[in-house]
């Protein structure tokens, strides 16, 4: 199998998301550049986080016009894996891959910190191996992460099971004041209705290693990983 | 030829910058203000050949397809000769 990590001009998480799939998952794994068209022979893309385009206009808006966009776009009809994180996921609800946008955070601050959530949905190629009602511990690093959908659009996630992960507390629930950003719902990570696309605000890629402080984003990895080995 | 697009945040959707705004409106005293919210504004600034028809055609364009997400904004177009 083949992962690769989409690098745009402003992209910043490309060398963690490589890394972790490399070292941790133990995979083969290359960078993509924005400008490339052609991705056959990969099984999953991730678009890193960053500021890609310096998050000029809305954080993402202009990334997806990309020449390797386009490419994502036929690659995700096909039933490729595409995760976004953090910019990543930006760019998937600006290009229409997934609904919904993230505003800029209720307080108004970037924060960088870890946060709890809580696997909402374990029928999903990035949860399936994660122990059902699990806990997350998983930095966030952001200025934009509410994320914002109107009532009909969040009815058809409820209904779907698109919600995949919710800001929560210790004990799992889904509080107000364990919402970082206002995000509709405390929803901190959605798919698309075939569940082959997937966009989170948390970076699990920064929790991998137990010298970072957490290594419950390698469940998410290592499901991707064995949902393209199952085909 | 000129294009003058007003992107407006829709109502309803949070504008916790514009809020910011309002209260910084009223610690320097203003206190008649009800609410203030943030938006953008784009001057697209045409060739020398292009007509008022074209113009406004290509303004719609880039505001629905960039200039403007449509799950939180709206916009306006003013063509200017």
């Amino acid at each position: 199998m083949k992962f690769g990590v989409i690098v745009f001009p402003g992209s910043n998480c490309d060398h963690d998301a490589y890394h972790v799939i490399s070292k941790h998952v133990g995979q083969p794994v290359d960078f993509i550049w924005h400008r490339e068209t052609d991705l056959s022979g990969f099984d999953a893309v991730i678009i890193p986080g960053g500021f890609s385009y310096g998050d000029y206009l809305r954080p993402g808006a202009l990334a997806r016009f990309s020449p390797v966009m386009k490419a994502i776009r036929t690659f995700a009809e096909n039933g490729g894996y595409v995760f976004g994180i953090c910019n990543g996921f930006q760019i998937l609800c600006e290009s229409g891959l997934l609904p919904g946008v993230l505003l800029r955070n209720i307080g108004q601050n970037f924060i960088c910190r870890h946060v709890n959530l809580r696997v909402e949905n374990n029928n999903t190629p990035y949860t399936s191996e994660i122990e059902p009602n699990s806990t997350l511990s998983i930095p966030i690093a952001h200025a934009d992460g509410n994320y914002y959908c109107d009532d009909d659009t969040y009815r058809q996630l409820e209904e779907n099971g698109q919600i995949v992960f919710r800001y929560c507390n210790e004990a799992g629930e889904a509080t107000e004041e364990s919402n970082p950003n206002g995000a509709r719902a405390n929803i901190a990570g959605i798919c698309n209705v075939e569940r082959n696309v997937l966009g989170m605000m948390p970076h699990p890629e920064r929790a991998c290693e137990e010298l970072l402080g957490s290594t419950d984003g390698l469940g998410i990895f290592k499901s991707l990983a064995k949902a393209i080995m199952n085909g | 030829m000129k294009a003058n697009i007003y992107v407006t945040l829709k109502t309803g959707v949070l504008d916790p910058q514009g809020k910011a705004i309002h209260h910084s409106a009223e610690m320097l005293g203003h206190l008649n203000i009800e609410d203030i919210r943030q938006g953008k504004f784009f001057e697209i600034y045409f060739k020398n050949d292009v007509t008022a028809e074209e113009a406004g055609k290509t303004a719609r364009k880039l505001a629905d397809e960039m200039l403007a997400n449509p799950v939180i904004e709206d916009y306006r177009i003013e063509i200017v000769e």
